[in-house]
């Protein structure tokens, strides 16, 4: 072994210190007291930071040295967590190139998350609490990034489910809040079955979860000869299970038709919407499949990848629709985080591996840059999140704005900002894969760059349009503990909260450069999959998907930019031009209304169902069978026991008690009466002796 | 192994009865404190049993002396992988849920007392290795639960408690019955015994001999088989009413929702494992061959209760009958990991661990919701005891006020739920991993329960803790010290497992591998059984 | 004339069947009492009468007339204490209406 392969396997024995220190920070502080604010934001950060340096420690192990340049650097390290029957269960940590650049992504990112929750969480009371659940949050992921083990990788992947959900219902007391908790959790949780079906298949067939072992007798190891054998609806067995991954995916990463989750998660507070939406949970379903990608390339004859291809497209597509028409600035990023996830979904189906994580990394970045900037916003504009009483916010917070526009830009595309480097990889594996999936995600590229055109143009263009909410009713948004000081004037935010944009924006600048093509032949691709071929380069995508970002940029400033809103009460000028369809687009085609109607109608009507089973026929029944008893008892009674043998002893006590009762007559308590019977007897007495 | 360990931890809380019964009536710290002793040396005695005992050992601590010789009835106690759990689980709730109920006012005395004799009921099920005595103790179990649901029950305590002990008296008769049959044919009540004469054919050998007797004396036909099944089912019947498997489980929601704390505490955590221990004990080991033939409407019924119990369980507005019905639900989990573990599924690759799995998972189910189902129900009466309702619909937003119990809460739910880090996850996913292969079509319904009994409990959650606070509950107090010292403990078995299953799965798996040994032995009558 | 014990007899029958009388007929407890005396007395009387005319050397029965005759007062004095406390019962003297002893 040489030096740096025992260099690797020392670090990937050390893994588990990843998420060790925020997970030792959330237990310390969920026995904290509300009022150690200081101390327990201290630890998280700290925690977080500890993370932050562990993974750069084990991502430059990583890098490529020497000439091992086709060779993945992959180091594991595996223990036994319980036994049953004859065999154990095992758990392990990993570290190759895909597990360091996602830990180093997550821990970097949370880290500046976290330093803007401080400032966002500034005025909340139960801050402490919130800290705490960050951190578990960020052990989770972190936890799920490492783990070697399918199963393993499946606890934190729910624990990262748990953490959103008390994150997303952190402001418990609103029922919003309160429902769109239990949504997540739920609809993840569907996904989550297919997940579990996929692990218990794997488990079964290769008699192991953990992905790589030094036998060579890992799951991931396996998935050839699982390839050759036959699933379920004409896949592979490798494509059964990795379809039944997949749909675990689908509920974390929020893709049609289980993204509903994702935009009511926005109940939860900005620091949380970035770490769900960037860094951490809906990046989780990508990372999964990136992981489990041999099984899902075991077999090339498979449809599964297909599929993995056409939800990602579908939902690139339908959600930026959706985000057309929004008007609540974070329901804009969130229908936009589950197109770019559709994004990175198409391009795993496509067979870009690296293409996808890519992406994964890049919008990592730049949309937790627009999420904590939104965040920022709602802070400066004291918790307005409704973008027609925004405007002109570019005068009032210089920083975020100009952090925001960077975020902006990445997002729609423009080079040589990172999305666009990291785009363009997608949009050149699908282009060699499927060419209508190439024209509809050209398309949902288009739609991205216009409504984020539309947002900046809304949200900082203008003029401010805040204070007039007499003037539009008195709907709430934000949460009504901040609500004193709604009519100021907004202000730029306090610099932990800025810093963190800053900080991230210098990444959307340049990060995609890693990426790219003329830059020693894409360095990413070389260090994620040396082993795999790069696509080839077309000329015709790179060039189609500057001009669709720059028309949709146009589009976007031709609409909203040249007249900008006057009043917050004013229409959307689109919805006068796509009449019905903009409240269809504003509705979100429905989906939920549909979900409601059919789903959740359905489930409850089958509880109602069970429960009236159980009241009337199963204890109907009962019932029955103990009237049955009571009435055979009774019968009994009347004729056995009444009749016949109660009968007889009482007609014996009647006659007694009777007689009794006659006897008692003459003691009729006078003593004059005692004393006349007496007289007459002696008399008698008297007249028998002398008559006798 | 000198000293009769097991005689002690059953009966020591039978002497604390009796010392408590000579108190006088108005010593009540005297009494709560004699009862809770008592319960205590029980259960450091189970912690000394624990600590000498050897998973790979089979029965030990065996103590076996002539009792009854004309009925050859044994004193015979013993335990091994399969009951180790479910002593240790009954010294544990035991003496929490008399804790619970520190603070009772009225009729203490007698509470304490019948609270004990339930306690040694429980401990002789699970101790005892003779029917005769066995079945005492089971039906000593029914007499204090009934009078605690009758006397400190809710408003339909009556309805609830009849119920509760007509239905599992009834359920108990058939089995009594079947052993009836078996003691005429074998002359024996010893269940190592009769274990042996099932595996070895003798028992059937001797039914036949005892059914050509009772032929040519009444002069009527009589078929062995049938008679086994009928046997078998009767026994089932006894068994399922107590776990309690669908449609036999009506009882229960009622019998709980009218329990005080502690009843309910016990009754889920303990009385129901009975049941399912049963099972273990009676029904695999002397039925083999009658479970491995019905065992399709078997799997179904355990479907049915996973799936059925969960769906009947989201339409509730009553708090413990919520609760009560997940508990439904948890059991089937438990019924489909044992009935998996005998199936008949050659084409398996690996079968015996894939059973080894189901089946460690399920005694390990037992064990988790004895642990979540006895912190909800605890959780249930700390708010019923502060707000005298039960509703959902009437609480909301307690979190505000209660933050520390809703923390408690959320974790017994997510134990209940399944969630990974806690001890429910652990058994789930073991029964699944032994019961999908096996028999892949129960399994897979059984997914759909697992969804369900997501949506319900966070329900229940959303209900109970979050949403805006229900103004008439702003001036609730949270926890008090011995509240949250109850649920301290349960939850350090939550994590405890769910972070480190490894000695809970080491006490189990031997005696796992030992009852799936004899089913998997024995493919030849399992072949001619199956139709 | 002289008196003879037939006389004395007569004397005393007549005494107890006026008492008798008394005592049966009389709705007041102190008239049933003086009844009862009077009925007491012819007894006595008897006693006296029998002693005169075939006993006169012995004493025996002159001890027991004057042993009956302290009785009698006993007898007396307890009735009407039980006639007090029966009265202040009933506010009533009347024997009709104390019939407690009813069966």
């Amino acid at each position: 072994m040489s030096d740096h392969a025992q260099h690797l396997q020392q670090l990937a024995a050390q893994q588990w210190l990843i998420p060790f220190f925020p997970l030792v920070a959330a237990a310390i502080q969920s026995l904290l007291p509300r009022s150690a604010r200081r101390l327990s934001a201290t630890l998280t950060i700290l925690a977080m930071g500890m993370s932050c340096l562990l993974a750069a420690r084990a991502f430059w192990a990583t890098l490529p040295v020497g000439e091992q340049h086709d060779e993945v650097a992959r180091a594991f390290f595996n223990f036994t967590w319980f036994r049953f029957g004859t065999t154990a269960l095992e758990f392990g940590f990993i570290l190759d190139p895909l597990t360091a650049g996602m830990a180093l992504m997550v821990a970097f990112v949370g880290f500046w998350i976290f330093v803007n929750a401080t400032g966002y969480m500034a005025e909340d009371e139960n801050f402490t609490r919130f800290f705490c659940f960050l951190s578990l949050f960020a052990a989770s992921m972190l936890g799920l990034v490492v783990a070697n083990n399918l199963l393993l990788l499946f606890m934190c992947w729910e624990l990262v489910g748990l953490c959103s959900y008390l994150l997303i219902g952190f402001w418990y007391f609103k029922p919003s809040a309160a429902a769109a908790m239990k949504k997540a959790f739920i609809t993840t949780r569907v996904g989550d079955i297919g997940f579990f079906i996929g692990i218990l298949m794997l488990y079964q067939h290769t008699g192991t979860l953990t992905l790589y072992n030094a036998e060579g007798t890992g799951a991931l190891q396996q998935a050839g000869s699982l390839g050759q054998l036959a699933g379920w609806w004409g896949l592979s067995l490798a494509g059964t299970i990795a379809l039944m991954l997949f749909i675990g995916a689908m509920g974390k990463s929020a893709q049609f038709p289980l993204h509903v989750w994702l935009p009511d998660a926005m109940e939860g507070p900005t620091p949380v919407s970035a770490l769900i939406h960037a860094a951490t949970m809906v990046a989780a379903g990508v990372f999964m499949v990136g992981r489990m990608f041999a099984l899902f390339t075991a077999n090339a004859g498979d449809w599964v990848m297909d599929f993995v291809m056409w939800i990602g497209c579908i939902t690139a597509l339908f959600s930026a629709t959706i985000a057309v028409a929004q008007f609540d600035i974070k329901r804009v990023l969130a229908y936009s985080t589950c197109s770019q996830l559709g994004f990175m979904m198409m391009a795993l189906g496509a067979g870009g591996l690296v293409a996808g994580q890519f992406h994964l990394l890049t919008h990592a970045f730049f949309k937790a840059l627009l999420f904590l900037g939104s965040g920022c916003v709602i802070i400066g504009t004291h918790h307005e999140q409704d973008m027609r009483r925004m405007g002109g916010l570019r005068k009032y917070m210089p920083i975020t704005f100009w952090c925001y526009l960077v975020g902006m830009l990445a997002l729609a595309g423009v080079p040589p900002f990172a999305g666009f480097f990291s785009k363009d990889e997608i949009l050149v594996a699908t282009y060699h894969h499927n060419k209508l999936a190439w024209v509809l995600a050209t398309a949902a590229a288009f739609l991205t760059a216009f409504y984020m055109t539309r947002q900046m143009f809304m949200v900082f263009g203008g003029t401010w349009r805040g204070g007039q909410h007499d003037a539009h009713g008195n709907e709430t948004t934000g949460h009504d503990e901040h609500h004193g000081h709604a009519h100021h004037e907004p202000h730029e935010v306090s610099w932990n909260m800025w810093l963190p944009l800053v900080v991230l924006s210098v990444f959307a600048v340049f990060m995609g450069w890693l990426g790219t093509p003329w830059l020693a032949g894409n360095l990413f691709h070389h260090y994620l999959a040396p082993e795999m071929p790069a696509p080839e380069h077309a000329n015709i995508v790179v060039v189609l998907s500057v001009v669709v970002g720059a028309a949709g940029i146009l589009l976007g400033w031709l609409i909203y930019g040249r007249r900008p809103m006057q009043h917050a009460a004013e229409p959307d000028p689109l919805a006068g031009t796509l009449g019905g369809l903009f409240t269809v687009l504003n509705r979100k085609w429905y989906v939920d209304e549909l979900y409601e109607a059919t789903i959740v109608r359905a489930t409850q009507a089958l509880g109602t169902l069970f429960r009236a089973v159980d009241k009337l026929v199963v204890d109907g029944i009962l019932h029955a069978i103990a009237w049955i008893w009571w009435g055979v008892s009774q019968l009994f009674r009347w004729i056995g026991d009444e009749l016949i043998i109660n009968g007889g002893f009482d007609a014996g006590c009647e006659s007694v008690r009777g007689g009794g009762r006659l006897l008692a007559r003459l003691q009729n308590g006078r003593v004059q009466t005692y004393l006349r019977v007496m007289a007459l007897g002696a008399v008698v007495l008297v007249a028998i002796y002398f008559f006798r | 192994m000198n000293a009769p360990i097991l005689s002690l931890i059953t009966f020591a809380p039978f002497v604390g009865a009796l010392v408590v019964l000579a108190l006088p009536k108005e010593a009540d710290r005297a009494i709560k404190w004699v009862a809770l002793v008592s319960s205590l040396i029980s259960s450091v005695l189970a912690v000394i049993a624990l600590a000498q005992f050897d998973p790979a050992g089979g029965l030990q601590f065996v103590e076996r002396v002539r009792w009854i010789p004309a009925l050859n009835v044994d004193y015979h106690l013993g335990v091994d992988g399969l009951s180790m759990g479910m002593v240790l689980l009954t010294a544990l709730i035991t003496p929490l849920a008399l804790l619970a109920h520190w603070k009772l006012i009225e009729g203490v005395k007698l509470f304490f007392v019948l609270f004990l004799f339930l306690q040694v009921g429980m401990f002789g099920v699970f101790t005892a290795l003779n029917f005769f005595h066995w079945f005492i103790f089971w039906e000593i179990g029914l007499i204090p639960m009934f009078f605690l649901i009758r006397i400190w029950g809710a408003e339909e305590r009556h309805y609830a408690s009849l119920k509760f002990f007509l239905y599992t008296l009834a359920g108990s008769l058939g089995m009594l019955l079947a052993f009836a049959f078996i003691y005429l044919a074998t002359e024996n009540f010893d269940f190592v015994a009769l274990q042996q004469q099932a595996a070895s054919g003798e028992l059937r050998r001797a039914l036949g001999v005892l059914v050509t007797d009772i032929e040519r004396v009444t002069g009527s036909e009589w078929d062995v088989g049938t008679l086994l099944n009928v046997m078998f089912w009767a026994t089932f019947l006894g068994f399922a009413i107590k776990v309690p498997i669908w449609p036999f489980h009506t009882w229960l929601p009622d019998a709980h929702t009218q329990a005080p704390t502690g009843g309910s505490m016990v009754l889920a955590a303990i009385l129901l494992k009975m049941g399912v221990y049963g099972f273990l004990r009676i029904v695999l080991p002397i039925f083999p061959d009658q479970v491995v033939a019905n065992l399709t409407p078997l799997l179904l019924l355990a479907v049915a209760s996973v799936v059925l119990g969960a769906f009947a369980a989201l339409a509730q507005n009553d708090f413990k009958r919520l609760v009560a019905y997940s508990s439904v639900n948890h059991m089937g989990y438990a019924m489909l990991g044992i009935f998996a573990a005998v199936a008949f599924a050659p084409d398996v690759k690996d079968v015996v661990n894939e059973k080894a799995a189901a089946l460690n998972g399920a005694i390990l189910q037992m064990f988790n919701h004895g642990i979540s189902s006895a912190a909800l129900f605890f959780l249930v009466g700390v708010v019923y005891e502060r707000t005298h309702t039960r509703q959902l619909d009437e609480y909301g937003g307690l979190r505000k006020v209660l933050p520390i119990y809703a923390g408690v809460l959320g974790i017994s739910m997510f134990s209940s739920l399944g969630l990974p880090g806690l001890n429910g996850f652990v058994g789930e996913f073991l029964v699944f991993k032994g019961a999908f292969p096996v028999v892949p079509w129960a399994a897979m319904l059984s997914l759909i329960g697992l969804v369900v009994t997501a949506v319900f409990l966070l329900q229940m959650m959303q209900k109970v803790c979050f949403g805006p606070l229900n103004p008439r509950w702003a001036e609730l107090p949270d926890m008090t010290g011995r509240e949250l010292f109850i649920g301290a403990v349960l939850m350090l078995f939550m994590f405890g497992i769910g972070i480190y299953p490894q000695p809970m799965l080491a006490l189990s798996n031997d005696a796992a591998l030992w009852l799936i040994g004899m089913f998997e032995q024995r493919p030849d009558a399992v072949l001619t059984m199956v139709p | 004339m002289t008196l003879t014990l037939g006389h004395y007899l007569g004397m005393s029958a007549i005494l107890f069947a006026i008492g008798l009388a008394g005592a049966l007929t009389r709705r007041n407890a102190i008239n049933v009492l003086m009844s009862i005396e009077i009925m007491f007395n012819a007894g006595i009387l008897n006693l006296i009468a029998a002693w005169h005319f075939r006993y006169f050397e012995s004493l025996t029965p002159q001890l027991f007339a004057v042993f009956a005759v302290t009785i009698a007062a006993a007898e007396s004095a307890l009735g009407l204490a039980l006639v007090i406390a029966v009265y202040r019962h009933y506010r009533s003297v009347n024997v009709e209406e104390m019939t407690a002893l009813r069966g």
